[in-house]
């Protein structure tokens, strides 16, 4: 068996164990629009435009529901200890981890693509950026957390407090894509040129690619026992 | 594992006595060289003299973080305890030292600034740093066993340490635009006195993360012995 046929398969496991009961995406779903709803309330945008806050507001609801998300696919391995199956799996474990990272983007993508359009329609904003950058800027970031979250949760989940460590490791560690993320997106809305932005995304790309690597080399350590 | 107890005197053994002992006359001196041998600085008046531990701590803490991150992949690449020990060790200190930093800073800056904090990308930083650190020690002590805990703890003292200068950046781009508050007086025009009271605390500081370095390691490898001894107790 391959190593990318391996990466799939563990990601097309996972996103088959979801769209059976389709639980996740569902409550990630309503998770990420009580976030907008909350917003809404805390601050008033008929009076500040959503092009100055919207973005910083979209990544919240993100990255709340990215972290339940990460969470939740680590907690399922624990579930009749499906982890000694997978480690016993004639695979590299850094396809498992691959694996996880992709189906925890595509889930998260899932939630952007419906949250994205509903914000429009909720927060009155006008979008003047082109559709293609903005989706390359979503993936982008999301695949930075994702890969250094997948990493901390194959540990934290194994923990007694691992709902409440994950965040406490990933948040400070995900700042610049935090970061990253807030101000593409802010000038992706307000429809400035490339060139405005363009380090932060040289940035977010150099994040997966710094983090997607360290993480490979790394998670054998992690799932050791 | 009998013979591990106390058995060899090294030569950290040899040396730390009179390392602890230098270093318990040192921080008077510089208590004396801060309140009484340095002259006020003239803007900032008496509050400037926090600067003379505000910034050896910051040192001393950047220290534990580079040693935390160097120590980390030593222990994966080697698996010898010692690594992790002093690994462990240097993020405790790390924390406790950028602690100091992040309680003396917002004292400094509330009647130079006008504000206890403000968004500027070094604060940023060390509060994210700081979190960051506090987080590692926390996933030690939640991990199941020592064994796990040290390599747990070497992969996060690793990506730690990849992060830190990506944070620094994109905090910096963060607050790119807006004026800088904090201006960078380097040491032109500082009076020799007060260069003096720097240096002897910045070797104090240095000195003392040492001594609290080599005791916190002692600390480990006790602890380590202890979790060794009651597992052969019950096991009997």
């Amino acid at each position: 068996m391959t190593y990318w046929r391996a990466v799939l398969l563990v990601a097309a496991r996972d996103i088959r164990v979801e769209w059976r009961s389709r639980e996740q995406a569902v409550t990630l779903l309503f998770f990420a629009l009580l976030v907008l709803v909350v917003f809404n309330f805390a601050f008033d945008f008929t009076v500040i435009d959503f092009a100055t806050l919207g973005a910083g507001v979209l990544w919240v609801a993100f990255i709340f529901s990215g972290v339940l998300a990460i969470s939740r696919s680590f907690q399922m391995e624990r579930e009749q200890d499906r982890i000694q199956g997978i480690l016993l799996a004639p695979i590299d474990r850094s396809a498992f981890y691959l694996g996880k990272v992709a189906a925890t983007v595509l889930f998260m993508a899932v939630v952007e693509a419906i949250v994205v359009p509903v914000s429009v329609v909720m927060f009155n904003f006008r979008f003047s950026g082109r559709i293609a950058l903005v989706v390359v800027a979503l993936i982008l970031n999301t695949v930075g957390f994702a890969a250094v979250g997948t990493l901390f949760a194959a540990m934290t989940t194994r923990t007694r407090r691992g709902e409440l460590l994950l965040p406490l490791l990933l948040f400070p560690a995900a700042v610049p894509v935090a970061l990253a993320a807030v101000k593409t997106t802010t000038h992706l809305v307000a429809g400035r040129p490339f060139e405005r932005y363009a380090p932060w995304v040289a940035l977010s790309a150099g994040y997966d690619l710094i983090f997607l690597a360290a993480s490979v080399l790394l998670i054998d350590y992690v799932l050791e026992d | 594992m009998m013979d591990g107890r106390q058995s060899r005197t090294t030569w950290i053994d040899a040396l730390e006595p009179g390392l602890d002992a230098l270093v318990v006359l040192l921080v008077p001196a510089c208590l004396f060289a801060i309140f009484r041998l340095v002259p006020t600085e003239e803007k900032m008046g008496v509050v400037q003299r926090i600067f003379y531990f505000h910034v050896p701590s910051a040192l001393a803490g950047f220290l534990g973080v580079a040693l935390c991150a160097v120590c980390s992949a030593l222990y994966l690449w080697t698996r010898d305890r010692r690594y992790d020990r002093v690994a462990h060790a240097s993020a405790e200190l790390g924390v406790l030292f950028f602690t100091i930093v992040l309680l003396t800073g917002p004292i400094w800056a509330r009647p130079v600034w006008g504000v206890y904090w403000t968004g500027e990308v070094r604060l940023t930083s060390t509060l994210v740093l700081w979190l960051m650190y506090v987080g590692y020690l926390l996933l030690r002590r939640s991990a199941e066993n020592p064994e796990q805990a040290a390599r747990w703890a070497g992969v996060l003292g690793i990506v730690g340490a990849l992060d830190l200068p990506i944070i620094y950046k994109s905090v910096e781009w963060w607050r790119g635009l807006h004026p800088k508050v904090l201006k960078v007086s380097g040491g032109q025009g500082l009076d020799p006195a007060m260069q003096h009271a720097f240096a002897l605390c910045v070797f104090t500081f240095l000195l003392l993360f040492l001594a609290l370095l080599i005791q916190r390691c002692r600390l480990g490898l006790l602890e380590e012995q202890v979790a060794t001894l009651t597992q052969e107790v019950s096991r009997r």
